[in-house]
């Protein structure tokens, strides 16, 4: 790492995250006082992105390669208050909470109470969506069955195509042109909303031609003030970079990071889209500007190393917006998302890792920074080399990069109908969501609590929780004379909230559409401009929408310990099973242990529990998939909970797997905490009875100590065991190297790390079979970093 | 036909070529004071208290060590890894105990394994009947093969038995051509003598099939598994083996063998 990126990347980690009123002000600004109702709504929404391009402090930081920060500093956030308004109460929540706060200060304060809250108050995005679903959804939502991802975020969920790479706004502005002069007012009903769309996005192309140029201005006369010859010519370098792009198409490496970055500035100011924005497969992107470079002698390794890192710092510098009620819950994080892809495979089914995959791993493993997250796609075309080298950084320690079969994302996208091209051009975003990049809108609508579907169940419709009948009249447990007629019930259930959940999904699709189109990103999204559409309203290539399925571990081990000791042994009556699940086990400790000690479990590559994972998988499946959206989009569902299973553990009561009240659920497929004791092989061969390619994602968390990475010869042994879960069309997983303070955790609580194998002395072995000196050695040895 | 078996365990990396199932033969005829695998000494099943901690309480549960089990039973355990053992190069480990103490058993389910293309592997401490190894030499297709001390009046002292049918055995393994690892525990004061080290590292590099030596410095592990089983500890040491000890043994040995790990 350079001096330059060493401040840099301190600098950025070091900085508080605040509250910046800057945007919010601005966009009051714009729909206070310019009568914007005499515009149609997209150009309302370009001219309101316009307004704030053009109001918006610019902020270029000392030693900055890359510039353009979305608040006036680093870690200063702005607010979408169109989207969703935050009231004083809220403001106090998130400037206290212990975790994931930012600074509120009484200049944000003040503005909020005299300027935004009194403008935006019940005419937001979110006001829209809570007038106008049905009472069944609130219900529902409030039970915790679901969440729902628009409530305080816009649609997003999509990354950049290899276009965004070769095109300048000039480029976009022409096709806008080409697409206008063919429209048909007089054969085609909807050329008018197509006209206002594509102005629309005429209009943001030329804000950000016109904010990049606010740049070159800055950094012109910064370049004449600085004192240090060299830095002053670096800076009138980047001043001539930010007047060639992005408005016309970058043709240099540096180019090329700062036209994506001016982007990405556009995409997350405009309106605040789950996942931020991400430049998808940047080894194959960057590729031909730095082998040319290269060869010309105009680049070198170690200054597109530094560039890189510039490029990396900047995405650390932007926190997720704010989020507060289910959202922060369900997401609880900073992090907003960035997943780079590296790896895969080309246009042409070629591998595609390249000289600079290798240089961006050793960028990721040196930065060591949350945002952006990273992960490799692994095709079977790919070499071991790619894999064994990605497995020595994840073995550092900090979750990345995660691991993605390519050639399980690609049978997925052509399974759902994209062009071998576009499904070759795809990759994973956000944790672990399919889509084919550049050309399609596949957005994350809401969590699903199975857990708390099969409570309902067992309770005859009710929600013991709140005592509402939050289901469908169904027989509670104790009539069912069968494990199937129990699962009868659970699946109807299931297609009843299903069916809430789809209703609910159709309203606030359409108020997306109709109050909060976003002419920018659909601008850089294949073929919205030759379709005339927003990305919010179908104008993608492809358009999907995915439901998040939580929990699948939990349940399996809930419905295998009801249909062992309930129905196949009958050694447990319901009648004890329902007192102990309502007593949250208190007095009924000799059954929990049963339950949980000696019951077959998800994860252990039991065909007695693994049967269930499969059953809920296709129910669940069966109940979204293939349904039709407002704008010609179809359902599909995918597996993963970011902080969900925290959240919807939390509303749900004692279950049959012993889980007491409130306990988090299992996280995206993976087994339960601690339950799988069979090794990680057995793990993904469990893993692997549910068909990945019929989902948009799958996620898997491994545990493995850091010493188990350090012998040689298993790099070698990881390769194949990633390998063996990806020819079984697994989807992702990602390996949680355990630190000594989880091995203290495990000491203490052994019930919940069961599964933790830690390396002895020429042997591994599970840490709670070990005895506590040995425990206390392993625990230090880890300390010392030596294991 | 059925035999006893202690445990099996999925994705062994440290018991031969890729990543592999170990079965483990219940039932050793020696006694190793340094033994870190008490459950199976005893050829038969025998029960024990297992501890389960739930939240702060523990459930004392009775349970045995050592199932009676079939050839098509722990064959259903092998085959479900099939998919692992193809893409590692990996396979099956039978071990122990000891498997040769119950040759049958092990003979009909190496059988069973080349009938499955199964790569196999038999960790072994060499002390069988003549017959039975020579029996055995054919199905497997590696052997993890443990050498402690050269010395038979030392061997019997500390093994309980005699260590002449152990290089009679390893011998007639490397003269069928056999792909052999030695194994060697490391215990100070009893196998990592000068002398001892030295008739060892001689008898692995007399062997042309001997491809790799493993050292395997003593752990404590297994302390806590003897009283478990009603056994007072046969050895005690605390302390793990000295790493610098072990890294020159380890130069030692690969002056005179092409490849030697620490902890195989």
């Amino acid at each position: 790492m350079t001096p330059r990126i060493e401040k840099l990347r301190k600098q950025s980690l070091e900085a508080p995250c605040v509250l910046s009123p800057e945007r919010a002000l601005l966009v009051t600004e714009y729909y206070k006082n310019n009568e914007p109702e005499i515009h149609s709504v997209p150009v309302q929404r370009a001219l309101a992105l316009r307004h704030i391009l053009s109001g918006k402090s610019i902020c270029i930081n000392p030693n900055e390669l890359i510039v353009g920060e979305r608040g006036p500093s680093p870690s200063a956030v702005p607010t979408y208050p169109e989207i969703c308004l935050h009231s004083p109460e809220d403001l106090d929540i998130i400037s206290s909470r212990p975790k994931v706060s930012f600074k509120v200060d009484e200049k944000f304060r003040k503005a909020y109470r005299d300027v935004v809250i009194p403008f935006w108050s019940g005419r937001t995005q979110r006001d829209r969506i809570f007038n106008n679903i049905n009472r069944s959804w609130q219900e529902a939502y409030r039970a915790g069955v679901f969440t729902e991802f628009l409530e305080q975020r816009a649609p997003g969920h999509t990354v950049a195509g290899k276009d965004v790479f070769k095109k300048g706004m000039r480029d976009f502005r022409e096709e806008i042109h080409e697409a206008l002069s063919q429209l048909d007012f007089h054969n085609d009903p909807n050329a008018f909303e197509k006209r206002e769309e594509l102005k629309a996005m005429d209009i943001t192309a030329c804000a950000l031609m016109e904010y990049a140029k606010r740049h070159a201005g800055e950094l012109d006369k910064m370049a004449e003030e600085e004192k240090d010859a060299s830095r002053a010519e670096e800076l009138h370098q980047m001043a001539q970079i930010c007047k060639r792009v992005p408005s016309g198409a970058p043709s240099t490496f540096h180019e090329a990071l700062q036209h994506y970055w001016f982007i990405h500035l556009a995409v997350i100011t405009e309106l605040n889209p789950w996942d931020s924005f991400n430049p998808g497969r940047l080894d194959r992107h960057l590729y031909p500007f730095y082998s040319r470079e290269l060869a010309e002698g105009t680049l070198t390794r170690e200054k597109a190393a530094e560039l890189l890192q510039a490029f990396w710092i900047k995405f650390n510098n932007h926190p997720a917006p704010p989020k507060t009620g289910v959202t922060a819950e369900e997401s609880n994080t900073y992090s907003d998302f960035a997943l780079i892809n590296l790896g895969g495979l080309n246009e042409d089914g070629s591998d595609a890792v390249n000289e600079l995959t290798y240089l961006i791993l050793e960028v990721i493993e040196e930065m060591r920074l949350v945002q952006p997250g990273s992960m490799i796609q692994a095709s079977k075309k790919n070499p071991d080399r790619f894999i064994k080298k990605a497995l020595e950084v994840a073995e550092k320690g900090f979750g990345q990069p995660s691991f993605f079969n390519t050639d399980a994302i690609i049978q997925q996208l052509l399974s759902q109908g994209k062009s071998i091209t576009d499904a070759r051009n795809g990759g994973a975003s956000g944790c672990v969501e399919t889509g084919a990049f550049g050309t399609e809108a596949y957005i994350l609508t809401g969590y699903f609590n199975l857990n708390k579907v099969l409570e309902i169940t067992l309770h005859g419709g009710t929600d013991p929780r709140s005592g509402k009948k939050t289901g469908l009249e169904t027989p509670d447990l104790s009539s069912f004379k069968t494990f199937e007629e129990l699962y009868e019930a659970f699946e109807k259930q299931l297609n009843h909230f299903a069916e809430i959940k789809t209703g609910g999904n159709n309203i606030i699709e359409k108020l997306y559409a109709t109050y909060m189109p976003a002419p920018f990103l659909s601008l850089i999204t294949k073929d919205c401009i030759k379709k005339g559409r927003d990305y919010n309203a179908g104008g993608a290539r492809y358009n999907t929408r995915y439901i998040q399925g939580v929990g699948l571990g939990s349940i399996t081990d809930n419905l295998t310990a009801l249909c062992l000791h309930v129905f196949d042994e009958g050694k447990v009556p319901v009648r004890q099973l329902l007192d102990a699940i309502k007593a949250d086990f208190k007095g009924y400790e000799d059954l929990r242990h049963k339950l949980v000690y000696n019951t077959p479990k998800w994860g252990n590559n039991d065909g007695y529990a693994d049967r269930f994972a499969v059953k809920v998988f296709n129910s669940f499946h069966d109940a979204f998939n293939g349904k039709s959206t407002p704008y010609g989009g179809t359902s599909r569902i995918n597996f993963l909970p970011t902080t969900c299973h925290v959240y919807f553990g939390s509303v749900t009561g004692a279950m049959p797997d012993g889980r007491p009240a409130g306990e988090p659920f299992s996280e995206g497929i993976s087994p339960v905490q601690g339950a799988d004791t069979k090794g990680p092989t057995q793990v993904i061969l469990s893993a692997a009875k549910i068909d990945h390619v019929k989902t948009g994602g799958t996620l898997l968390n491994q545990k493995f100590s850091p010493s188990f990475f350090k012998k040689g010869e298993n790099a070698g042994k990881m390769i194949s065991f990633v390998r063996t879960y990806f020819k079984l069309d697994g989807h992702h997983i990602q390996f949680n190297v355990i630190d000594a303070e989880t091995l203290k955790k495990a000491k203490k609580s052994p019930e919940k790390y069961r599964d933790l194998i830690v390396r002895v002395a020429g042997y591994s072995d599970y840490f709670n079979n070990l005895g506590e000196t040995l425990q206390d050695e392993i625990i230090k040895r880890t300390e010392h970093g030596d294991m | 036909m059925k035999g006893i078996i202690f445990d099996i365990r999925h994705f062994s990396v440290n018991d031969g070529p890729g990543i592999r199932t170990t079965v483990f033969f219940k039932g050793c005829p020696l006694r190793c004071r340094w033994c870190h695998n008490p459950e199976g000494q005893s050829f038969d099943p025998e029960s024990y208290t297992r501890i389960n901690k739930l939240t702060g309480r523990e459930f004392e549960v009775r349970e045995v060590a050592g199932n009676s089990v079939s050839v098509s039973q722990v064959m259903g355990e092998i085959e479900k890894d099939i998919p692992v053992y193809d893409e590692s190069g990996g396979g099956v480990t039978f071990s122990g105990g000891e498997p040769l103490g119950q040759p049958a058993f092990l003979m009909a389910l190496l059988n069973a394994c080349a009938g499955k293309q199964i790569h196999t592997a038999v960790d072994t401490c060499g002390y069988a009947g003549k017959k039975d190894f020579e029996q055995v030499i054919p199905l497997t297709s590696l052997f993890l093969f443990d050498l402690k001390i050269a010395k038979d009046e030392e061997h019997k002292r500390h093994t309980g038995v005699s260590v002449t049918p152990v290089l009679r055995n390893l011998e007639n393994a490397a003269a069928a051509g056999k792909e052999i690892i030695i194994r060697i525990p490391l215990v100070s004061g009893i196998t990592d003598t000068g002398h001892n080290l030295s008739r060892l590292r001689d008898i692995a590099a007399s062997f042309s099939g001997v491809s790799r030596v493993d050292l395997l410095p003593y752990h404590s592990t297994g302390i806590c598994k003897y009283p478990k089983f009603g056994r007072s500890v046969a050895m005690d040491c605390k302390n793990g083996y000295d790493e610098n000890r072990a890294e020159k043994i380890k130069e030692f040995f690969l002056e005179k063998l092409p490849e030697v790990t620490i902890g195989g």
